[in-house]
């Protein structure tokens, strides 16, 4: 198997992933600040939803792509965020063009709680992710993955 | 903004460890060290066992300002009686041949004094008090709650300076309260240092008024044994008086003594009670060292307060020197097991003599004498008390317990020194925390250190016992006249003390009450905040509940204990509230923690003179030179006797840190529809009218702006320039970009522009009568008000009157007309779209608060128009089918509202922020606000009539104290243009038991809490989620409660006394038209009553919850109270039910916005006549708003009776008439709330729902 349609999948998703976990960390430092007092929930919440949407159209587009390179394992590992992802972004307040922040209910401690516990989940998601992915792109690149494990057995393959 | 909140982390502080002199600082482990199990026995071995643990443990802080409370709240609030007594304490000691007896009667009139003082002046202390389940024994709590509290003062004195720094705060405090007090306290002491003795022989007649307070309080047979001897002590007055020298001489030479003993501060109570006895042996055999003592008693006579309490524990010296009366004798060998009889008379004088030697020993002299003074009091009062207690039987001999009782004996020594009551709560406390700490307290308070903190109200039920025996001597007479004439909820309490027997061991707040068997739930008179289980000082200290409660007044240990109890924990605030007493502070320097910003409070210990400890995070702070000097006596060195530390509620003048911009002007915006709705229904001329009238009364300084805006389908503008011969009116039409036509001239200068103003508010009525413009383009309007007032911040007024139909923030008719009564869904509660919301946020960035007034006839969409409101920290009003003509009442209620609305007090660019002690954390807020960080909320602009809610939860164990303080400090502008700061700070003991808990649940403040978590649930999840999540609270704490706290059958309904009212109280929720299924509700009714949930306060939200019903046919003046000249008749409520409807009587209910006055059919001619002034049923009309004013006794009191109801609330509610057959009586029977409907539970009914729930 040389550079096949699932291989640029996983190698797209790789550096995706990067991207993913750089909003999770970022989410993480944003609820932080909030809740130690740094900034205003209205200051905060803005860069945050501009973050939302990228964030959720990348999760998707993994998806896709997954579902075209009939990657099912992985597929199934992500439906379950899409979905969460579609859930959230229909329940917003009210006229649903602000997502899921709303200045003045995250301040809530149950509010404020879960956007952290969020977070840090969807952090942990994507590291994990990204360790799959880059397993399964070296799985899908390399004709005998399981020597690759073994640098010293065939280096020419990377 | 943040700068007035300070640093929101209370980053952990270091904490003192809790030593003996200084730091005081772990509460905990006072309550937690007293476990004595052996102080159960007597009084005396519970007091030592309680000044162990007193010393150690106790804060400072807290101990320390209750002792001095009780002394300055007793002279300041009282009866002239009182206040002499505590002015001339000493001398009442001295007088007292049986020194034993006197003591007890001066500590006991501490606590009497505060009773009774409080109860005719504040009915809500009383009633709090009093009020409470307990009673009579909630008064005896009281006096023993006081009684500890000063002895725990003295303990502290003992131990450290820092204690006397404490103590003679606690004097000042008290006399700041009342300036009057001040007056007298100066007085006294000046009185005291020159003429110490010559108040001896006055002493008597003040022993016997004492006595008389004692016997109200102790009511109780036991007491009267100690009372029979305390009378003949008063007969014996004369003999008593002995030479004052000699107990001076007494005294010093004890002083000396205690000196000694008391140096080492954790002396074990044997060692106490041995050093006592030295002493008094001591004090018996030198006179000579009466020099020193004499030298002493000048040190406290320079100490206003403290002089007094010396010259009462001469007095003391001297009754013992003296025979002792026979009373006193048996008492004191009693109480001092190891002292030997003799010394027993002596012992009572001895005790004082400790509390001077612990005195002199403390390091600062100022602030040792005042301690000394208190100390000796709360001695000789132990002494008496103890004396009390033997002749009534107590076997233990234990001096201690003589004094501790002494020390309570405000209140305590009556129950305490009850021997038999007192050996039952003593053992009582090992076991049930919650008994014990109380008992502990007293006994630790002679010590003076003990738990003054912990005292819990459980103590109380030692009184009720005492409570349930009648007085025999006559001497006692006096006393139950005291208590007739603080009528109500004593008697009551006292009453049911003595019919309960068993509830004798635990407090009546937990007496069980079962549910569904008992009929009159409701409580004749009003029902009061219960009073947290303090000690006396604290207590006086502690914030007013009408600003500061909390739903728990016995704050849980730990959350598990929280969920275990099941009952929600969260403050109910009323911060802006309209005060009448509030001291202003100008400092240079604020003082604040520098950890946690904490503003100084009450609740603060001090270390020494120069240091003082934060109680919310435990830091230790330096005391600024500035604070040293206090403005009020003009002295130096008392930063503990500073306003800020005498007064839980205070204000200060905030200097230029506490700006991020300099102090913005009072800047009005009026935005009113001008639609052909808006004109059809006639509000401009109400709302024209009532603005020429308060033009003059709008708050503001020279510098206040207004400005005017119209809008139908395009926004006008009115140019008011100065110069301008007449108001100029700009129209924009392109509301799709809306822009400012000339920015400068539209918010003018009240002042300078007032002609053009006039003229406009008297065209603008007229102005718009032909229009045909039916579109209201309320979104661009708003959006020009925040254009036009961003630059400065202010209020803007919104007049609107349906639902806006052009431009940004359309909105949509949602309701079904057919849905209003439906049982099931109930839909779009929440905003239809987000426009008002980010507009609120951008308002409330800008300092810009939109008040919404509704004026509807048809649907307008409050849940989505609120918004404005809510998040920019405005407030809504709202007149459903509004009509100038059509609906006088409607346009009568606009005009009362508009004119409070326009009067009322107001502060600008507003911040407020609440700290907890740590452990404690803010969950949620409910109320009008944008919550900027977890702690803090960003308030526009801040009314008087706006409350605010918060949930708590414990985040970590709270095992290391024993109390908890809530402080809010609100930031703002005042209409002056002046930035200032209210503080107020609410204390409250930490439990660790599930029945302390439950005995402190403030029923009212719970359902206020719930009712607002359950306007959040309606809105984010669903309506019926709400109301089963209602049902629930009571099902789950009731069931919690019968399975862990009461022992009792279950196959009835028990809940504890304090509880007994929420069933009631959730199932009138349920009833609320917020709440309400199956009958016809309008969405914007129910939208608008969730509203008032939100931002209402607690006093304001419960009449909506929960009317007050009277009958008002038959007033008479029983029990009558005196306003202002006037003959205010006190009838009793009645519940809600028709069954307390007679066709023969006339009913008033009080619904908080609205008063209805009910006649039945068959009403006495006489009374309509009388007081509708008209001849029979049939002639009165169907639309009455007004009583006349007739010249007839039952008219008077009538209308004498409905003003201070009136009175009493900021909004003026309109009074309807309703006849027993008129159409309108639907509205006055839907409030009747035990009664069953066709959708809803009877209160019967619901009890056996809510059983059947528990049973499962």
């Amino acid at each position: 198997m040389a550079f096949t349609f699932a291989a640029f999948c996983y190698m797209l998703s790789l550096v995706l992933c990067a991207a993913l976990i750089f909003f999770a960390i970022w989410h993480i430092i944003a609820f932080d600040e909030l809740r130690t007092d740094f900034k205003s929930p209205i200051d905060q919440c803005n860069p945050v939803h501009a973050l939302v949407l990228p964030e959720y159209s990348i999760h998707s587009l993994f998806c896709i792509m997954f579902l075209c390179a009939q990657e099912w394992l992985t597929l199934g590992l992500n439906v379950p965020l899409l979905f969460y992802h579609f859930w959230r972004y229909f329940h917003c307040p009210a006229d649903s063009s602000e997502l899921a922040y709303d200045p003045p209910v995250v301040m809530n401690a149950d509010t404020l709680s879960y956007c952290q516990k969020e977070a840090w989940c969807k952090l942990a998601f994507y590291l994990l992710s990204f360790f799959y992915y880059l397993y399964w792109l070296r799985f899908r690149l390399g004709t005998r993955p399981v020597s690759s494990l073994h640098p010293s057995a065939q280096p020419g393959v990377w | 903004m943040s700068a007035p909140a300070g640093s929101p982390h209370p980053a952990a502080s270091a904490r003192i460890p809790p030593k003996l002199g200084g730091a005081a600082a772990s509460g905990a482990a006072a309550p937690a060290g007293p476990g004595p199990g052996p102080h159960q026995q007597n009084g005396p071995a519970q007091n030592q066992m309680q000044v162990p643990s007193g010393y150690g443990l106790y804060p400072q802080n807290y101990v320390a300002p209750s002792g001095h409370y009780s002394q300055g709240p007793g002279k300041m609030t009282s009866l002239p009686l009182d206040s002499q007594s505590g002015d001339y304490y000493p001398g009442l000691y001295t007088v007292p041949t049986q020194n034993v007896v006197t003591p007890n009667t001066a500590s006991q009139q501490p606590g009497a004094q505060q009773m009774y003082g409080r109860v005719p002046p504040a009915p809500h202390v009383v009633g709090s008090a009093l009020g409470s389940f307990q009673g009579a024994m909630s008064s005896a709590s009281h006096l023993q709650t006081s009684a500890s509290q000063p002895y725990s003062s003295f303990v502290n004195h003992y131990n450290s300076p820092a204690m006397y720094s404490v103590n003679s705060s606690v004097a000042s405090q008290g006399l700041p309260s009342t300036c009057g007090h001040y007056a007298l306290s100066a007085v006294s002491n000046a009185s005291y240092p020159g003429v110490p003795y010559p108040s001896l022989p006055a002493g008597d007649p003040y022993r016997q008024q004492m006595l008389t307070s004692q016997s109200a309080l102790t009511v109780r047979p036991i007491r009267e044994s100690s009372l029979s001897g305390q009378n003949t002590a008063v007969s014996h007055p004369s003999p008593l008086p002995p030479p004052p020298s000699q107990q001076y001489q007494q005294q010093q030479s004890l002083s000396g003594y205690s000196t000694f003993s008391w140096s080492a501060p954790g002396l074990p109570s044997t060692q106490d009670n041995l050093i006592r006895n030295h002493t008094s042996q001591v004090a018996a055999n030198n006179n000579p060292t009466n020099t020193d003592s004499l030298s002493r008693s000048v040190m406290q006579n320079v100490q206003p307060p403290k002089s007094s309490p010396v010259v009462s524990t001469v007095l003391s010296g001297a009754s013992s020197t003296r025979p002792p009366p026979a009373a006193p004798r048996p008492a004191e060998p009693a109480a001092s097991v190891a002292q030997p009889p003799e010394l027993s008379q002596q012992k009572g004088m001895q005790y004082g003599e400790y509390v001077n030697n612990q005195a002199s020993s403390a390091p600062t002299p100022l602030s040792s004498t005042s301690d000394d003074e208190e100390e000796e009091e709360e001695d000789e009062e132990a002494g008496v008390d103890s004396s009390s207690t033997t002749s009534s039987a107590s076997p233990m001999p234990n001096s201690y317990d003589a004094l501790e009782g002494g020390s309570y004996p405000d209140m305590l020594s009556s129950s305490a020194s009850s021997p038999a009551p007192e050996p039952a709560p003593e053992p009582d406390p090992a076991p049930a925390p919650a008994p014990a700490v109380p008992q502990p307290s007293k006994l630790a308070k002679p010590f003076g250190y003990g738990y003054p903190a912990l005292q819990p109200g459980y103590q109380n039920a030692t009184t009720p016992l005492n409570s349930g025996v009648p007085p025999s001597s006559p001497g006692y007479s006096g006393f139950q006249q005291y208590a007739q004439q603080y009528p109500g909820m004593n008697q009551l309490s006292s009453s049911l003390g003595g019919l309960s027997l068993q509830s004798s061991s635990q407090p009546e707040s937990l007496r069980p009450v079962n549910l569904t068997q008992e009929r009159n739930i409701l409580p004749m008179t009003p029902v009061w905040a219960p009073v947290p289980n303090l000690n006396s000082d604290l207590r006086k200290l502690n914030c007013s509940p009408d600003s500061f409660r909390c739903t728990l007044t016995n704050i849980p240990q730990t959350q598990a204990l929280l969920n275990k109890a099941k009952l929600p924990l969260g403050l109910l605030l009323h911060p802006f509230r309209d005060l009448t007493q509030l001291p202003v502070i100008t400092s240079n320097t604020i003082v604040r923690c520098r950890s946690c910003r904490t503003y100084i409070n009450p609740f603060v210990s001090f270390i020494d003179q120069r240091r003082w400890k934060c109680n919310l995070c435990y830091r230790i702070n330096d005391v600024p030179e500035e604070f040293m000097y206090n403005p009020i006596t003009r002295s130096y060195g008392e930063p503990h006797k500073r306003p800020e530390v005498q007064n839980s509620t205070v204000e200060f003048i905030a200097s230029s840190d506490y700006m991020l911009r300099p102090p913005q002007p009072a800047v009005y915006l009026f935005v009113l529809d001008v639609s052909h709705n808006a004109v059809e229904a006639g509000y401009l001329t109400v709302l024209c009218q009532s603005l020429l009238e308060n033009l003059d009364k709008l708050p503001g300084d020279s510098r206040t702006r207004i400005g005017f805006m119209t809008f139908d389908s395009t926004i006008h503008f009115y140019n008011l320039q100065e110069g301008l011969s007449q108001p100029q009116m700009l129209i924009v039409s392109d509301i799709d970009d809306v822009f400012l036509p000339t920015p400068d001239s539209l918010l003018v200068n009240l002042h300078e522009s007032k002609e053009l103003i006039k003229d406009l508010l008297n065209a603008l009525p007229n102005m718009f009568t032909n229009t045909r413009e039916t579109h209201s383009a309320l979104g661009p309007a708003l959006q020009a008000a925040f254009k036009l007032m961003s630059p400065t911040g202010g209020r803007v007024s919104v007049f609107q009157t349906q639902l806006p139909s052009l431009g940004a923030g359309l909105l949509q008719s949602r309701e079904d007309p057919n849905q209003r009564s439906s049982t099931k869904v109930v839909q779009h509660l929440g905003p239809a779209t987000d426009f008002y919301k980010k507009l609120a946020l951008d308002c409330s960035g800008q300092q810009t608060a939109v008040d919404l007034f509704l004026l509807s006839s048809q649907y307008s969409d409050l849940a989505s128009l609120a918004c404005i409101s809510r998040y920019s920290a405005g407030c809504i009003y709202y007149y459903p089918s509004f009509h100038y003509m059509h609906n006088p009442s409607q346009a009568e209620k606009l005009q009362k509202d508009l004119k409070r609305y326009l009067t009322r007090k107001i502060g600008f660019e507003a911040v407020m922020r609440i700290r907890c002690t740590k452990g404690l954390s803010m969950h949620t807020f409910h109320g009008n606000f944008f919550v900027r960080s977890t702690d803090l909320l960003s308030l526009a602009n801040i009314n008087p009539d706006a409350g605010f809610a918060v949930q708590l939860s414990i985040e970590e164990s709270l095992t290391d104290t024993s109390l908890v303080c809530f402080q809010t400090a609100l930031l703002y502008t005042s209409s002056k243009g002046e930035r200032r700061i209210r503080v107020h700070t609410l204390c409250l003991p930490v439990v660790s038991s599930l029945a302390d808990v439950y005995a402190g649940v403030d029923v009212q403040a719970a359902i206020c809490l719930l009712a607002n978590m359950a306007v959040d649930r309606s809105i984010s999840s669903s309506l019926s989620d709400a109301r089963d999540a209602l049902v629930n609270a009571v099902v789950d704490s009731l069931s919690a409660y019968g399975s862990t706290v009461s022992n009792l059958q279950h196959s009835a309904l028990i809940a504890p006394s304090s509880l007994k009212l929420f069933p009631l109280y959730v199932l009138a929720l349920l009833k609320q038209k917020a709440f309400r299924t199956g009958t016809s509700t309008r969405l914007d009714d129910r939208v608008y009553a969730m509203c008032q949930i939100k931002c209402q306060p607690l006093v304001h939200l419960m009449k909506m919850i929960h009317p007050n019903l009277y009958r008002i046919d038959r007033l008479t003046d029983e029990g009558a109270i005196h306003v202002n000249d006037r003959v205010v008749p006190q009838p009793p409520l009645q519940k809600l039910s028709a069954e307390k409807l007679t066709r023969e009587g006339a009913f008033l209910m009080d619904c908080g916005s609205a008063f209805y006055i009910w006649i039945g059919k068959s009403c006495d001619n006489n009374f309509i006549e009388d007081v509708l002034g008209y001849p029979n049923f049939a002639s009165i009309p169907q639309k009455m708003t007004h009583l006349p004013e007739l010249d007839t006794l039952s008219s008077e009191r009538a209308r004498s009776f409905i003003t201070w109801l009136r009175d009493n609330r900021p909004l003026s509610p309109v009074l309807h008439v309703v006849k027993d057959e008129s159409p309108a009586k639907t509205e006055f029977f839907q409030h009747l709330i035990e009664d069953r409907t066709e959708a809803a539970f009877s209160y019967y009914e619901f009890l056996l729902h809510v059983q059947q729930q528990i049973c499962k």
